[in-house]
Order: structure tokens, then C-alpha cells, then sequence
């Protein structure tokens, strides 16, 4: 069958079986957008800005578990785009993302809308294609898929010529890939794994670190059976909420810079660290040298980089999360004896009882931490949660409770402002039976407010929750503690009248300062279906806390603010 | 961190953008590339790369994990035990004839020889280990080269 090689760009995207494109036209990729016009096998989702639509799309595939589709133009559309690709590689989404080139004759000539796509985004992909010869095309394709979604997966850029995508040629999706160079490995050395299962049944203190790696590899399921099996504890991080799900007693909590007291003593007490998919990040770690002192450390990744990449690690395991536990389990069931770690158990229950994680709570203005635990209490397992960055997304994390994996959608790694709203749009149209609230803040949400107008558009329903701080508030907190409150360029005070603004997109809008505000709003949201903005007047001095100072030891947590 | 001198081969698939995404990896991390060699292996659709470089063992073992991640990346040989040679050539400006004999004396000690000779300039060449090709340049000055190219290292392990 002879077609363009716009038609293929459609028919691969149809075969790889992706509903939804989100995407923005323009010249280099009006080809595209003419048969897109014509095909009814996936819809795309015109966002107001091409960042948008690649958080869009990276949500979609967080909360799917498929890859994300995006489009883009050349030039200054696919520079739009760069930050949601770099977004999607820190947190390892698996993505797709097809930007237009200028002609093939015209590369190199400083022709309009041209920039090097592949020389900008070849750091912020896991791989990246300029595709020179329609017959490369429907190959590329193929493995542009393919690598996204296999071994650990990341967004993947395929940049296409204008006169590519109107040349004909032979089309045939191929069935399969053969990339000689890469062969990601699943398994684990079984050998390894015999060896830390020894170590595991020797600890007394051992410790499940979960990270993001165990929601991209859908290892929820045996990782809480594990849990239950052996009786050890664990603690997710920013990226794993979710996974033990929050009401499981073996769920100690977040560890980190604004973790809980007990993850962060169990990280620091711990003799035997188990890491689950986790990258030790330098926001979980605090201090290198002081981090899991009297522990060896188990690390499970599909990514070989990144064991040893930061602590020295006594039990390296390449593979899969899911597969690599499933056969720990095996080997450990009747060797196990939950006993052995009950001391640890109740000494970290002991630090939970004693430092919990809690705030002030106030009759004369909002707390926002009250706000994500409302919530969590209206909304709860029905929700998805997306947010953005900054003070409202560590409350979110701290005080929301997570009932399942895919349940939070955030922007860990590179922590982009402006992720959460367009986010949430991929969110609710992976799964339009949850209620989609974004946890969003009043600096964070300006960054893509426009997405107001493709939710309205559209009639995706989400509702954004707006902590107003009136601050650039995460930033003000560091000012506050670290710069003599010296608030430079952070106070938020001029804003717009968000009720209004969100009413000029065709949205509902709400202004709540009490409680029984933001229950009557928060209410009256979900039942709008469309999309809804609530702006809750929050304390403006509130600080996220425990914090670990950057650089200082996970168990030196400030757990107060004192006035000096 | 003690920076030792590395020596890695890097077999890549031959296509565009692969030295970039090679190099790049060097680029974005701060790291120096002292020499850098690149050429198509014979009967093959690869090329081997031979990379020079300086650094501690954990950068190394991070940049070497991370050369394997690359998509186009066949295989990474950290040289241990190996055969490495480089090759210079050198650029003299005749004055009388009357040192021709001692520069082809020079280079032949190091595996060369005068390679080209016209009225004005001879050229000589040099192939041997990078120190001694080091060496060779030194021993060079007397005779006021003109100009100096080192091909960069390959390496073979043994
Ligand atoms: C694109 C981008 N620019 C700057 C920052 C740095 N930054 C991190 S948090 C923050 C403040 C966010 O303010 P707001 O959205 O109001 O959230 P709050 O902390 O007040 O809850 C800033 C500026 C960032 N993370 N992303
Ligand atoms: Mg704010």
C-alpha cells in the first residue's frame, strides 16, 4: 500500500492502539494535521500551548500505563515542547512526541521555524530521531514506541521534514523491532537475587524503599504482598505514593526533605535498605555520608546506571521491579519469620506515634494542609490527584490519602510550575471515572492557565483547588528560614480575580476564605462537571514541614519553625 | 578523587547524531575528552570509537553505565590490558637540507619516518604509545616544527 508519510505518522499511532493526540499545528506539520483531519481512529486535543500539551499527554501515560502522544510544530513549537520532554525523562515516562522539521533541503539554512530538535532535546530524551528517508519512517516509528515503553521507559522525539510527510511511499507497520544495541534485561541475576533473599532473612532492621520504578513497572500488587509476607516496613517516595497505599500499617510514609520523622529514622536506622525502583535522589538522601550509615543496601533497577550511581550498593539487581520481587517472594515464603522485625516494626510505629505529621489547625484562616486532608476525606479513593510545584505539592503528598498507584501525578524529578493543570487533563481523560482534582498553587497555575480553555472546550471536568498563599510560597518558606526572610520577587499579592477568569474560559469559579466555603465549593464543583477552579484563601505563613536543610542528615529534621 | 588517564572503546551502530550523543554525555557532565578517534569497523555496519579521557573511578563507572544506556551503544570495552598506539605527523620548514637526515633518524626511532618532502617543507611521521609520541614532539623542538597533528589513540585489548 503506497500512502504519505503523514498517513503513516496517523496509522502507526493508530496501530500502537493510542486513543488520544494531544497537540498544537503549524507549518511544518500541517501534513500531519490534514490527515489527522481525515482519520477517525484517535482524537487529538488541541491544547492552547504545546508545554500543555505534552504534560497532557505524560499524565495520560502516568495514569494509563500506555504511552503518550504528542504533536508539535518545528522551531518554536517544538521549543514550547522541550519542558515537558525534559519533565517526562526526570520522572521516566514513556512518550512519544512527533515534531515537524523544515524540508530536508532546507536543514542547516537557518530556514523559518528551523531549530535543531535533535541536538536540543538529545539530554532530555531517552532517544531521539531526525528522520532523513520515507523509508526509515514507519521503522522509526515502530521503535520510537517501542523504546519508550521497554526497559526504563522515557519520552522518545521523532522530528520529521516537512517534505517527508508528503512524499508517498510503500507503507507496512512493522510487526516487530530489532535494535541490535539495545536489549533491555527484565529478570535479574538469579544469583544476586539468592543472595540478597540471604541477606534479607539475616537483617534485623530491614527497610522497602519504593520508588517511581515500582509504579512504572506495576509492581503494586506484589510488592504490598511482599510486605505482608515478610512483615517489613516500608516507605514510598514523592514518586511512589500509592503503592503501599496509606492505610496499610506497614506504610511508614514519605522520607526526604519534607518527609515524616519515622521514614526519615528508618532510613537513617535501617541495617538492611531495600530499594524498590527508587534512584536516591539528593532530595531523599539529605547528606551522602550520614544517609543509611549502618545499612547494605539491596537495589533493584531496570536501569544498570543507576545503582551505584550514587551510594555504593551491596546487592546490585538489574531488572524489573515486579518480576525481580515476584521471585524474591518465592525464595523467602517459608523461610520468613514475620516476628524476627517486630521490634523494628514497633519502633518505628513508636516514632510515628511521636512525631506524626501534623499541623495547627486554625478557626480564623484556612490551613492549607486542612485542605488536601478535606480532600482526602470527600473525595478520597474516587480521586486522582495532580499537582504542581512548590508547598501545596508537598501537602498534597504529605497529607492526601493515597489509596492506590497511579492515584498522584506530579512533576518529581524536574519539578515543573505550570505541570498541573494540563495534567489533569491527561488524567481525567486516562480515566474519566475518577473526580480529577489539581492541587495547585497561585504562582504555579499562571504558568498554564490557558488550559482553562481547552478543559472548557472540551468539557473535561477537573477541578483545580488554588492553596493562595499569595506567595511564591516554597521559595518564600527557604527566604523565611534561610535569608532573613528577605522576600525577594516572591510576594504574589497582585493577582487576578481568578472566579472571573476562570468564568471568562467557560469554567465555574469560586472565592472560599472558611471551611464551610470550600466544602459548599468543592461539592458544587464535582457535580458542575466542568471544569472548576476554587480559590481557597490560605495562611500565608504556613511552611511545609519537617524539613531536612539541604545537604544536612535525613534524622536532623527541623519538625518546628521558631521565630528567631 | 584520584583522576586516573581511561582508555575506552566504544563499538556504536554508524548512523548520524551518534558521535554527538556520545560526546554529549561528556559535554552535559563537565568532563574533558583528550582524544577522541572514530572509524567504521570493516565489513560491518559499526564504527569504534577510542576515547581518552581523565577521571575518577565512580565518574567513569557512571559515564561508562551511561554510554551503555545510549540507544545506539553496541558494547563498552574499559581497556585494561591493551595495545594503544597514536600516530603524529609533523610539520618542518627546510632551511638548508642540512637536518633532513637527523629528523628521519628522530622518527624512525619511533616507528616513522619522513612521509613527505617538497622544496619548502618536509613532513614526518610518528606511530607509538602517546607517551612516547610525547617524547617524539619534544625531541622535535630542536628542528622548529611548524605545525603538529596527533591522530588521537586507538586501542586494541590484548
Ligand atoms: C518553571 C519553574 N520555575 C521556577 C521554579 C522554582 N520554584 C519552585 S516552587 C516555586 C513557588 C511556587 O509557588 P506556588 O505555585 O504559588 O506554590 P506554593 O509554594 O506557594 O504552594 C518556585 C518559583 C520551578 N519549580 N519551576
Ligand atoms: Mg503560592
Amino acid at each position: 500500500m503506497k500512502i504519505s508519510g503523514a498517513q503513516m505518522v496517523c496509522e502507526a499511532i493508530i496501530a500502537e492502539g493510542a486513543k488520544y493526540v494531544f497537540g498544537y499545528p503549524g507549518g511544518a506539520i500541517m501534513n500531519v494535521y490534514d490527515e489527522i483531519y481525515k482519520q477517525n481512529g484517535f482524537e487529538h486535543i488541541l491544547t492552547r500551548h504545546e508545554q500543555a500539551a505534552v504534560h497532557a499527554a505524560d499524565a495520560y501515560a502516568r495514569v494509563s500505563g500506555e504511552v503518550g502522544v504528542a504533536m508539535v510544530t518545528s522551531g518554536p513549537g517544538f521549543t514550547n515542547a522541550v519542558t515537558g520532554l525534559a519533565t517526562a525523562y526526570m520522572d521516566s515516562i514513556p512518550m512519544v512526541v512527533i515534531s515537524g522539521q523544515i524540508p530536508v533541503s532546507l536543514i542547516g539554512t537557518d530556514g523559518f521555524q528551523e531549530v535543531d530538535a535533535v541536538g536540543i532535546s538529545r539530554p532530555c530524551t531517552k532517544h531521539n530521531y531526525l528522520v532523513k528517508s520515507i523509508e526509515d519512517l514507519p521503522r522509526i516509528l515502530k521503535e520510537a514506541f517501542y523504546i519508550a515503553r521497554s526497559g526504563r521507559p522515557g519520552p522518545v522525539l521523532v522530528d520529521i521534514p516537512k517534505d517527508i510527510t508528503s512524499e508517498i511511499a510503500e507503507f507496512k507497520y512493522p510487526d516487530s523491532v530489532n535494535i541490535p544495541t539495545y536489549k533491555p534485561s527484565y529478570n535479574g541475576n538469579n544469583r544476586q537475587i539468592k543472595k540478597a533473599v540471604e541477606a534479607i532473612l539475616q537483617a534485623k532492621k530491614p527497610l522497602l524503599y519504593i520508588g517511581g520504578g515500582a509504579v512504572l513497572s506495576n509492581a503494586y500488587e506484589i510488592i504490598r504482598e511482599f510486605a505482608k509476607v515478610t512483615g517489613i516496613p516500608a516507605v514510598e517516595t514523592l514518586m511512589a505514593r500509592g503503592v503501599m497505599g496509606d492505610s496499610n500499617e506497614l506504610h511508614i510514609g514519605m522520607p526526604g526533605m519534607h518527609g515524616n520523622y519515622a521514614s526519615n529514622m528508618a532510613m537513617s536506622e535501617t541495617d538492611l535498605l531495600i530499594s524498590l525502583g527508587a534512584r536516591f535522589d539528593d532530595r531523599v538522601t539529605g547528606k551522602l555520608s550520614e544517609f543509611a550509615k549502618y545499612a547494605d543496601i539491596i537495589h533493584i533497577d531496570i536501569d544498570p546506571a543507576n545503582i551505584g550511581k550514587i551510594v555504593d550498593v551491596d546487592y546490585p539487581i538489574v531488572g524489573d521491579v515486579r518480576i525481580v520481587v515476584g521471585k524474591m517472594l518465592d525464595a523467602l515464603k517459608d523461610k520468613v519469620n514475620k516476628e524476627r522485625y517486630q521490634v523494628w516494626r514497633d519502633l518505628l510505629k513508636r516514632y510515628n506515634e511521636v512525631h506524626p505529621l501534623t499541623y495547627q489547625d486554625s478557626d480564623e484562616v484556612i490551613k492549607p494542609q486542612w485542605v488536601v486532608e478535606r480532600i482526602g476525606e470527600l473525595v478520597g479513593e474516587d480521586a486522582t490527584v495532580t499537582s504542581d510545584v512548590g508547598q501545596h505539592q508537598m501537602w498534597a503528598a504529605q497529607f492526601f490519602p493515597f489509596s492506590r498507584p497511579r492515584q498522584w501525578v506530579n512533576s518529581g524529578g524536574l519539578g515543573t510550575m505550570g505541570f498541573g493543570l494540563p495534567a489533569a487533563l491527561g488524567a481525567k481523560m486516562a480515566d474519566p471515572s475518577k473526580t480529577v482534582i489539581n492541587i495547585t498553587g497561585d504562582g504555579s497555575i499562571l504558568m498554564n492557565i490557558q488550559e482553562l480553555v481547552t478543559a472548557a472546550e472540551n468539557g473535561i471536568a477537573v477541578v483545580n483547588v488554588m492553596l493562595n498563599n499569595h506567595f511564591l510560597g516554597m521559595v518564600r518558606q527557604w527566604q523565611t528560614f534561610f535569608y532573613e526572610k528577605r522576600y525577594s520577587e516572591t510576594d504574589l499579592s497582585y493577582q487576578p480575580n481568578w472566579k472571573m477568569l476562570t468564568e471568562a474560559c467557560g469554567g465555574v469559579g469560586y472565592d472560599v476564605t472558611t471551611k464551610e466555603e470550600f466544602d459548599e465549593a468543592l461539592k458544587d464543583a464535582i457535580k458542575q462537571n466542568k471544569v472548576a477552579f476554587i480559590n481557597v484563601a490560605v495562611d500565608r505563613f504556613e511552611n511545609v514541614l519537617p524539613m531536612v536543610p539541604a545537604g544536612g542528615a535525613l534524622y536532623n529534621m527541623m519538625l518546628e519553625y521558631k521565630e528567631r | 578523587m584520584q583522576k586516573v588517564r581511561r582508555v575506552i572503546s566504544v563499538i556504536v551502530q554508524n548512523e548520524a547524531q551518534v558521535l554527538a550523543r556520545v560526546s554529549g554525555l561528556f559535554a552535559g557532565r563537565g568532563y574533558n575528552i583528550d582524544s577522541l578517534t572514530v572509524a567504521t569497523i570493516p565489513n560491518s555496519d559499526m564504527s569504534h570509537m577510542t576515547i581518552v579521557t581523565r577521571g575518577s573511578s565512580r565518574v567513569m563507572e557512571q559515564i561508562i553505565k551511561q554510554l551503555h544506556k545510549l540507544i545506539p551503544v553496541y558494547k563498552v570495552i574499559e581497556h585494561d590490558s591493551m595495545v594503544e598506539k597514536e600516530m603524529v605527523l609533523v610539520k618542518f620548514p627546510i632551511q638548508k637540507g642540512e637536518n633532513i637526515a637527523a629528523i628521519q633518524a628522530l622518527f624512525e626511532a619511533y616507528n616513522g619516518g619522513i612521509v613527505n618532502a617538497s622544496e619548502e617543507v618536509l613532513i614526518a611521521m610518528a606511530a607509538d604509545e602517546s607517551h612516547r609520541i610525547n617524547h617524539c614532539i619534544d625531541a622535535s623542538q630542536v628542528f622548529s616544527p611548524s605545525e603538529i597533528v596527533r591522530s588521537g589513540v586507538v586501542a586494541m585489548e590484548r
